[in-house]
């Protein structure tokens, strides 16, 4: 197994591996390495395949034909040589990772590979290249920009007092737009879609279109909702716009519905129209009422999402609807009380139903006569009230007094916050 | 059909900015040097240079625009990802000697024209960078956005300042359309400037860049490049006003060379104090958007190329390298400026052979670029562009090492 400790000198940089000189059996010079690539059907991080000469055609050989590996050079096995095509299923790693902007799974951020990192193993008297880290520093731009311009061990000794800066395999993610390259390189973005939503966002945001798209496409629906709820606007109408509708809908569907209005409303009409159609009809109606308010006012930062209780109900009632809307949990902090016409009569903070009796009363608990705000009041209107009122939660209420929506501490936040 | 008018309006809008800024910054301080001197000596025969400058602008800055809105990437990515990290390195080494030569030479236009209004440069220069700086680092890109082209209007005061001159106006109109070449060697040397510097490596990267950060993508590159045409046209208008400008002030009274914009300014001071004041203040405005935009636009190309985190929506500490080049940029170019006995206009000529010397590898790169199916899919080139490109890549390769050899 590689591991991150292999000592230095059974490491091989990948510039150092391109120009490399490749001997037959006989010690007879064949040519020098041009390229080098992984299969990730076979392997997924073994050289598999070892691309050498120059010309239109370079031929190629397998991993199982080289005998030895050191810096001075590799020695082959035997002498049979294929004719080098272009393979979707080879990840070349000059062509497709040298220089190219990879995802940092664990720094959780894009960046562009300098050089790669290879390491010598030796298995049954073959030795093999397997990839250990990528250099996304300067230590790696120094090798790159040095190469061929000085003795590799002067290279090697300067580079030695450089601070490396490098990314283990594991943490490389490439991303590759093409459906079905991605299929046949094995690439997931699975390790992807396990960064938090925020940070997932700025990723987006550093990537191009094309990439973006695939990201989306393949990320799990739940996460990819998230994820856009938290990009810019203009880079939101770009995805939404790439993804085919009924993938959009599906995405849209799972984000709040106060998010999904506010992406909605920035798409043409047309297209807003068909993923509304698209998406299941529940989120999509509640969606659509909340379209109708503009966006700086009270209607448009709400969110539709809420809990609401007969103002008669015992605190057993309210822990028997929390069951229901487990989704709504982690950011829930109050339940609203309602009378039989729907008017908002008083709020429950959830935290004070853990200490009470399941048959309370739950309007012993209840703020009654809540503080709450007009449909059509405008965003000053409602951060004032939040500032005033130390507010988390506050209901939103039309003309006849009914409750319609609530706006959350978090809503009033992205308010505060100027857009980058 | 009302609301698809407007909807297009909408479009249109949403596109503009990039095209424009990118093509009234080329009409920078040391531009209008030039279009004054072209004015002053020859008035108005070397108008004609605009209609053809205006062409090679619109094809060398239509295939960035294309390249932004199929790839989404800037070109110093696309030169990185494409021809490699040691490549990427010397053009960015070079852009960034080049450039800081360009930041010099606006901070210099800032002083001069303060200086017509009697602000010394030790003051002028500071603020002004002090003014560049914050503008950049304390804004977001959007708004910093709206200022540059709320600026780029301003670029209106050589209209009126033309219009105050009481030039020639049919002698004008008439010379737009009729090529003079004449074998003098003054004048071929100005006619190869006028054209010879009328693309600037910055731009390049400058206009590729602000498309991607747009969000511009293949669906709206009609519109895209219908924005950067108008710029280009905008930017032959405000060369043409300063040309007739310094022909009716100057030329009509007795051609003579001028040597140095203010010279330019000072000459329009006879017909009244407003077409004075509007060219002193053109030049001003012309410097200062200039010295906002090339620093900016310097820090992002190499920052993106090499790798590091760039752009004004990071924090400082998120992207130090980007901040750092950026503020240096502009220390260093403002401080050149305030040096003691510093040969100005050197560096004005040194800034002009070194976009020369960089401005083909750029163009060599972006036709590479654009014609890679890999990358551009159906948008490479047509047969028939490709012959404009070249044509206009050789023309340019040819007039700016002809620039290169006469004013080094």
């Amino acid at each position: 197994m590689a591991t991150t400790t292999a000592a230095a000198g059974r490491i091989v940089y990948l510039t150092e591996l391109t120009g490399m000189r490749v001997d037959g059996p006989n010690g007879r010079r064949i040519g020098r390495v041009r390229e080098v690539a992984i299969a990730p059907s076979e392997h997924p991080r073994r050289v598999s395949r070892f691309l050498i000469g120059s010309g239109k055609t370079p031929f190629m050989v397998r991993h199982d034909q080289v005998k030895s590996i050191s810096m001075d050079g590799i020695q082959l096995a035997d002498v049979r040589f294929v004719p080098y095509y272009p393979d979707e299923g080879l990840l070349l790693l000059c062509k497709d990772l040298l220089d190219q902007q990879i995802v940092d799974v664990n720094g959780r951020k894009v960046v562009r590979v300098n050089d790669v990192a290879l390491c010598i193993e030796t298995a049954a008297e073959r030795d093999e290249l397997w990839i250990q880290e990528v250099g996304v520093g300067l230590q790696g731009a120094f090798r790159r920009l040095s190469e061929g311009l000085m003795p590799a061990a002067w290279i090697r000794g300067v580079q030695s007092r450089i601070k490396p800066n490098s990314i283990p395999w594991d943490y490389c993610n490439i991303i590759e737009p093409d459906p079905r390259r991605r299929l046949k390189l094995h690439i997931s973005h699975d390790r992807i879609g396990r960064i938090h939503p925020a940070d997932l966002a700025d990723i987006v945001e550093e990537l191009a279109p094309a990439e973006r798209e695939a990201l989306f496409e393949t990320l799990d629906e739940h996460v990819a909702a998230e994820a856009l709820t938290e990009v810019k606007p203009r880079i939101q109408v770009s995805i939404v716009e790439s993804l085919d509708k009924e993938r959009a809908a599906d995405i849209i569907e799972e984000m709040a519905p106060d998010s999904a209005a506010d992406v909605l409303s920035e798409l043409q009409e047309e297209t807003s129209q068909e993923i509304l159609k698209d998406m299941e009809q529940e989120p999509a109606a509640e969606v659509e009422e909340l379209l109708e308010h503009e966006d700086d006012t009270a209607g448009g930062l709400m969110n539709t999402q809420y809990i609401a209780l007969h103002e008669h109900a015992l605190v057993e009632d309210a822990t028997e609807a929390l069951r229901g809307n487990e989704h709504l949990l982690p950011t829930l902090t109050h339940l609203f009380l309602i009378d039989h016409d729907e008017h908002l009569v008083g709020t429950v903070p959830v935290a004070n139903l853990f200490i009470a009796e399941p048959r309370l009363p739950l309007r012993d608990l209840a703020i009654l006569d809540p503080i709450s705000v007009d449909l059509d009041a405008d965003e000053e209107t409602v951060t004032d009230l939040f500032d005033k009122y130390n507010l988390f939660a506050l209901p939103v209420i039309d003309d006849d007094d009914d409750l319609c929506g609530v706006i959350t501490a978090d809503d009033v936040i992205s308010v505060l916050t100027p857009d980058p | 059909m009302l609301k698809n008018l407007r909807q297009r309006i909408l479009v249109y809008l949403a596109v503009l900015g990039p095209g424009v800024i990118t093509a009234v910054v080329d009409n920078d301080a040391g531009g209008i040097f030039m279009y004054s001197e072209a004015g002053a000596r020859f008035g108005y025969t070397l108008l004609w240079t605009m209609i053809p400058v205006t062409l090679i602008l619109v094809v060398t800055q239509v295939m960035c625009s294309r390249m932004a809105a199929v790839t989404g990437k800037g070109l110093s990515d696309l030169i990185r990802e494409e021809f490699g990290l040691r490549t990427t390195f010397f053009v960015m080494a070079a852009l960034l000697l080049v450039n800081l030569t360009n930041v010099t030479a606006n901070f210099a236009g800032i002083a001069g024209s303060l200086e017509l209004f009697n602000v010394n440069k030790y003051i002028s220069v500071p603020l002004g960078a002090v003014l560049v700086w914050t503008l950049v680092v304390r804004g977001t890109y959007r708004t910093v956005e709206k200022i540059f082209l709320l600026a780029s209007c301003f670029y209106v005061a050589y209209a009126i300042s033309a219009y105050l001159v009481k030039p020639d106006w049919a002698a004008a109109f008439s010379a737009s359309v009729t090529p003079v070449l004449s074998l003098e060697g003054p004048y071929l040397t100005l006619l190869i400037g006028l054209v010879g510097a009328s693309v600037a490596p910055w731009m390049q990267f400058y206009l590729q860049a602000s498309i991607v950060e747009k969000g511009v993508d293949v669906r709206q590159y009609s519109e895209s490049r219908a924005e950067v045409i108008a710029g280009c046209i905008v930017m032959a208008f405000i060369k043409f006003f300063v040309i007739v400008a310094c022909a009716g002030a100057i030329w009509s009274n007795g051609p003579r060379q001028i040597h140095d914009v203010s010279e330019a300014a000072e000459a329009l001071r006879p017909l009244g104090d407003y077409a004075y004041i509007l060219f002193s203040a053109g030049l001003f405005n012309a410097s200062l958007l200039a010295a906002s935009i090339l620093p900016l636009s310097t820090a992002y190309s190499v920052c993106e190329g090499l790798g590091f985190e760039s752009g004004v929506d990071h924090r400082f500490s998120e992207a130090k390298v980007f901040y750092w080049l950026y503020t240096l940029l502009i220390a260093v170019g403002a401080g050149l400026v305030l040096w003691p006995d510093f040969p100005i206009v050197r560096m004005i000529l040194l800034s002009q052979v070194l976009n020369g010397f960089l401005l083909p590898v750029i163009l060599v790169l972006i036709l590479i670029l654009v014609n890679r199916r890999e990358l551009m899919g159906k948008w490479v080139n047509s047969p028939i562009y490709n012959l404009l490109a070249y044509a206009t890549v050789v023309l340019m390769v040819v007039l700016s090492i002809t620039l290169t050899l006469v004013s080094g």
